[in-house]
């Protein structure tokens, strides 16, 4: 499956199938640091992916002190 | 994995609430989590004026929309911070948002109006860039919201934010910092009221309320806070959230309920003695404010100029 991670963007392939959960867990990703989106729709964590998915992993943390 | 309260196929999952949801009825959750906090801290009476700091990131665009929803008179004041590319994109993301849902936004340019961007006052003053922009905003919205007569300024804080600032302060057991960590902050002599009615929702769930709602922000971090303190500790806090779910919120409500209040008095003293600024009247501790000091060094003829990315010496 292709996979567009962000901050920064970058494009990597990982083999499937596996769960939202796996895959996070394979890339050292904190679930509660990210969202997983596939055809700009949100997935949560026990979703299936196929090989044949594209998929985004969006980190939401941001912002400097105030 | 279904709703919970429906029992429809769920789009997001929240370990911290034990829960999934549907997209409807994740709105509904963020919307609840809003009125709650709003309720809980006394933060808007109906008919006060709401100016919101926006920013065109996520937090910002999602809590300005859920004020709007719940039937707030709210207005958004864009800030631009004179950070190259970066802020020419989260302008436009805040304009496009005010066009689309017809809200009002009013804007004040650091440099074009202020006489200094963020990369270069930072380094002329000798300050952190997350600190001169801080302290940029704090002034600026405030005096802007008593300019234009606003009740309350409110601010995109989310609860990831606020236990990282409270982590942050604990570390260092600063008592002035901790008795001014407070969702909401009174309204006093030249202070309009501060709130922040995201602090029950963490930065996830407003990056899941704007892609669900379409709302387009800007995805790229500030490049001035890259590497910062702040969001070391947000990855810290969010290990500790994956393997104790709940674990952030804990830390952060259980210190407004149990902890707050024995910082708080030394502040509303600090509060109650401030004069007014010689140079624009706000209100400090005495002679120039702040930001006054931060402008007067920013916009010296031999200030240094740098490059976006760099980091101040």
């Amino acid at each position: 499956m292709k996979v567009r991670l962000r901050n920064p963007t970058r494009d990597i392939e990982v083999t499937g199938p596996k769960t939202v959960g796996a895959l996070l867990a394979q890339l050292d990703i904190v679930p509660e640091s990210v969202i997983v989106i596939i055809n700009d729709e949100l997935v949560p964590h026990d979703v299936r992916l196929a090989d044949t998915d594209e998929i985004e992993v969006r980190s939401v943390t941001s912002g400097g002190a105030t | 994995m279904k709703c919970r309260r429906c029992r429809e196929p769920a789009i997001i999952d929240l370990r911290r609430h034990n829960a999934a949801f549907c997209k409807d009825c994740f709105w509904r959750h963020c919307h609840e989590q809003v009125k709650r906090a709003i309720h809980d801290f006394d933060m808007i009476e109906r008919g006060e004026r709401v100016l919101v700091a926006v920013s065109g990131g996520k937090d910002s665009l999602a809590l300005w929309h859920i004020l709007h929803e719940l039937g707030y008179a709210a207005e958004g004041l864009y800030l631009g911070l004179g950070i190259g590319d970066y802020s020419d994109e989260s302008g436009r993301f805040a304009r496009d948002f005010a066009t689309r849902f017809g809200l009002v936004l009013h804007e004040v340019d650091l440099p074009g109006d202020v006489g200094f961007d963020i990369p270069d006052g930072s380094r002329a003053a000798r300050r952190a860039p997350c600190s001169a922009c801080g302290l940029s905003k704090r002034h600026l919205f405030n005096q802007a919201a008593t300019q234009l007569g606003f009740d309350v300024v409110a601010t995109g804080h989310n609860l990831d934010d606020e236990a990282a600032v409270l982590f942050g302060n604990t570390l260092r057991w600063d008592a002035e910092y901790l008795g001014r960590q407070y969702p909401v902050l009174p309204a006093a002599e030249g202070f309009a009221k501060k709130v922040k009615p995201l602090v029950r929702l963490g930065e996830r769930e407003m990056a899941a309320y704007c892609v669900t709602q379409r709302i387009d922000y800007i995805l790229d971090e500030c490049p001035m806070a890259v590497g910062n303190r702040h969001l070391h500790y947000k990855e810290l806090l969010n290990r500790l959230e994956d393997s104790s779910p709940g674990a952030k919120a804990a830390f952060l409500f259980h210190f407004f309920d149990k902890a707050h209040q024995h910082f708080a008095d030394a502040v509303v003293e600090e509060r109650d003695a401030l004069e007014a600024c010689t140079v624009c009247g706000s209100p400090t501790p005495a002679g120039e404010c702040a930001f006054c000091r931060l402008q007067a060094r920013a916009t010296r003829s031999d200030a240094i100029p740098v490059s976006i990315g760099r980091r101040p010496v």
